[in-house]
């Protein structure tokens, strides 16, 4: 019985497949919406999430900001040093600067940032070589002139296959020895700094050659997983407020950034993000479903005689019911389905073009599907009454 | 010890509408129908043969009066009740034929099987055989507009006999056609009321009506005038 039934159903789609697939326009839209956008932003939130974990966990990123409009006092090394002794929990404590340059090599030149940063920094932040070394201690009391460089850079300049180490690199006027290459890090539409387009050299090197001061502009902070980051968050801001002579009731002129908060911003954000698409795709999947409601209200009309038909060689009104909701449950599935189909289509599409990596989400597929037959229960519910509560001898007569 | 009548209608009256739109199209019909009968109902248009004929298959029920069919009280039964007992006695056939386009003939007359809930097998040689007995069985692939009219009502016969029903109902089922068209379905209902189907009739033709036993004539919603044992035909043809 029920096979039948969803034989004729299959049938009566067929006979009007274009008017059938106009119908669930709304349906194939909201679908491909919903399932697009949650796998799109799925992407985005592990791509962040994956740049954020590379700037290392349990790590604090301190740097100074201007309150009540005026400049902040910058830090500088004894800062660094006295988080560093005087913070239980605390494990690294680095500072580093930032200037950019022109860097020239064998006739090529290429304009990249130069940042001041030790050994200690670049363990902070999980930074790894590809080839070569880091910084000794000596090099970086030294303030030698030495340099790691970022894979644009080595890419930009430097010849492929032939290993850069030991070469001689021009940055403005300052010359200094490449001793390693960065691994990729890659930027995942982050804006400010490009971590790959980088020249890295000791921080006192930096502040000497570049900056021409002592002073650090930010510096970052790992601590161990054990401690409460809380805890140390307000130790931290206790030990630099009093470091920098702020008055009871003034506002800390320096901001500390949790990477674990920043992801679980980020994870809000693009939350919201979905949220609110997902919300636009509920409408169109309403519209779609009184698309759907309409075309099975025009069929019952079109089919009242095959109605009157049926319940006079014996169909109970729920026989007739059953193959009218079934119909409209059938178109909703199969807009479902084409649904995801354009949605694959998309989000990979789109996950190429927006550098994100595409993650298939399951759970969201079967509930779209689901959601989209459940909408056809709703909206053919009230047509396939109507067409079981003909009157046989109305419909027969009906031409 | 009287045997039941198969059906019984006392006292049925129908009106349609109400208030000034009101039409009474009924005005106290009594009949009574013997299993095996072949009757033909017949009267000027408009005398309430097919109102009475819906009441009759379970499609409409009476204003007021009592219909009996098998001994049960039809008219206190509720819609989904009327059409288990239409798909489990009755057989209709309809002036207009009334099958479904785009189907087979087959699937035509295989729809009550379906709804009986048989498997696929059993109403695939069900349909088959009610097709021979019309004697369409050649034809069992092709759709309503690919039949001539005396064909499809020969279907639309198939269909109503293939739950092998106790009545076969049927209003001006030659309505549509010539006369030679009309005398083999005439024919064909004479061989199927001898293998003990009893059969209502409604026809506007003497020529017709002569293939019947009982001849009932309606007139402005009564019963004018019932003739019993005629056989017309039967005697001419001997
Ligand atoms: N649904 C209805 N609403 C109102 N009046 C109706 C309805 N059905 C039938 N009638 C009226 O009831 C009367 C009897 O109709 P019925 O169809 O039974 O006549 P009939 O004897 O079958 O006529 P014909 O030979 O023309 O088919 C007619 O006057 C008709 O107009
Ligand atoms: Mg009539």
């Amino acid at each position: 019985m029920f096979g039948t039934t969803l034989l004729i159903s299959l049938r009566e789609i067929r006979r009007h497949l274009l008017r059938s697939f106009l119908t669930t326009l709304g349906i194939i839209i909201g679908v491909a919406a919903v399932i697009t956008m949650v796998t799109l932003g799925r992407g985005v939130t592990a791509s962040i999430s994956e740049e954020i974990s590379s700037l290392g966990s349990n790590v604090f990123i301190i740097f100074p900001v201007t309150v009540d409009q005026r400049a902040p006092a910058p830090f500088d090394a004894a800062d660094v040093e006295a988080v560093r002794n005087q913070i239980a929990g605390v494990t690294r404590a680095a500072g580093s600067v930032n200037s950019s340059a022109t860097a020239f090599y064998n006739g090529q030149y290429w304009q990249t940032g130069v940042q001041g940063a030790n050994s200690d920094f670049l363990t902070a932040q999980s930074i790894e070589l590809v080839e070569g070394r880091p910084f000794t201690p000596q090099e970086e009391i030294a303030g030698r002139n030495l340099c790691l460089i970022g894979p644009k850079v080595r890419e930009a300049i430097f010849v492929p296959g032939v290993t850069p180490l030991g070469e001689q690199l021009r940055l403005n006027s300052v010359v200094c020895t490449v001793i390693g290459v960065l691994e990729e890090r890659g930027s995942a539409g982050g804006g400010g700094q490009d971590p790959d387009d980088v020249v890295i050299m000791p921080l006192k090197t930096v502040q000497r050659r570049f900056t021409g001061s002592d002073d650090i502009q930010y510096f970052v902070v790992k601590y161990e997983a054990a401690y409460d980051s809380g805890l140390i968050q307000a130790s931290l801001i206790d030990l630099l407020r009093e470091r920098r002579l702020l008055q009871p009731g003034r506002d800390n002129d320096f901001n500390i950034i949790d990477t674990a908060q920043v992801n679980d911003a980020v994870s809000a954000a693009t939350g919201a993000l979905t949220a609110m698409v997902a919300a636009i795709a509920a409408i169109s999947l309403l519209v779609g479903g009184i698309g759907i409601m309409n075309i099975m209200l025009v069929s019952v009309t079109e089919r009242t005689r095959e109605i009157g038909i049926r319940l006079a060689i014996g169909a109970l009104a729920r026989e007739v019911q059953l193959q009218f909701l079934t119909e409209a449950v059938v178109l909703c599935c199969f807009g479902g389905l084409i649904g995801i189909g354009f949605a694959l289509l998309l989000s990979t599409g789109l996950a190429g073009l927006l550098d994100v990596p595409f993650v298939f989400d399951p759970t969201i597929n079967v509930l779209s599907f689901l959601f989209s037959a459940v909408l056809g229960i709703l909206f053919g519910y009230y047509p396939a009454r109507r067409a079981s509560k003909l009157d046989p001898i109305e419909a027969l007569r009906h031409e | 010890m009287s045997v039941l009548p198969l059906i019984e209608l006392q006292e049925i009256t129908k009106i349609f509408g109400n208030g000034a739109a009101a039409f009474q199209a009924l005005k106290g019909i009594d009949l009574t129908i013997e299993a095996g009968d072949f009757v033909a109902v017949m009267g000027p248009s408009g005398s309430g043969k097919s109102t009475t004929m819906n009441i009759l298959g379970c499609l409409d029920v009476p204003t007021s009066g009592v219909f009996r069919f098998r001994g049960v009280e039809v008219q206190a039964l509720d819609r989904d009740q009327r059409s288990l007992l239409r798909r489990r006695y009755l057989g209709f056939v309809f002036q207009g034929f009334n099958l479904l386009a785009r189907t087979t003939a087959l699937e035509n007359v295989e729809l009550p099987l379906v709804y009986r809930g048989e498997k696929k097998a059993v109403r695939r040689a069900a349909a088959m055989n009610a097709l021979d007995q019309v004697g369409l069985a050649p034809w069992a692939g092709h759709s309503p507009a690919e039949l001539s009219g005396g064909q499809q009502q020969r279907v639309a016969i198939a269909r109503a006999l293939v739950t092998q029903p106790d009545v076969l109902l049927a209003d001006e089922p030659t309505g549509n056609l010539d006369t030679e068209r009309s005398i083999e379905i005439m024919e064909l209902l004479t061989r199927l009321n001898a293998t003990g189907i009893t059969i209502l009739m409604v026809t506007h033709e003497a020529e017709m009506a002569a293939f019947a036993r009982t001849i009932v004539h309606f007139r402005d919603g009564l019963v004018n005038r019932i003739e019993r044992g005629v056989r017309a035909a039967e005697r001419s043809i001997a």
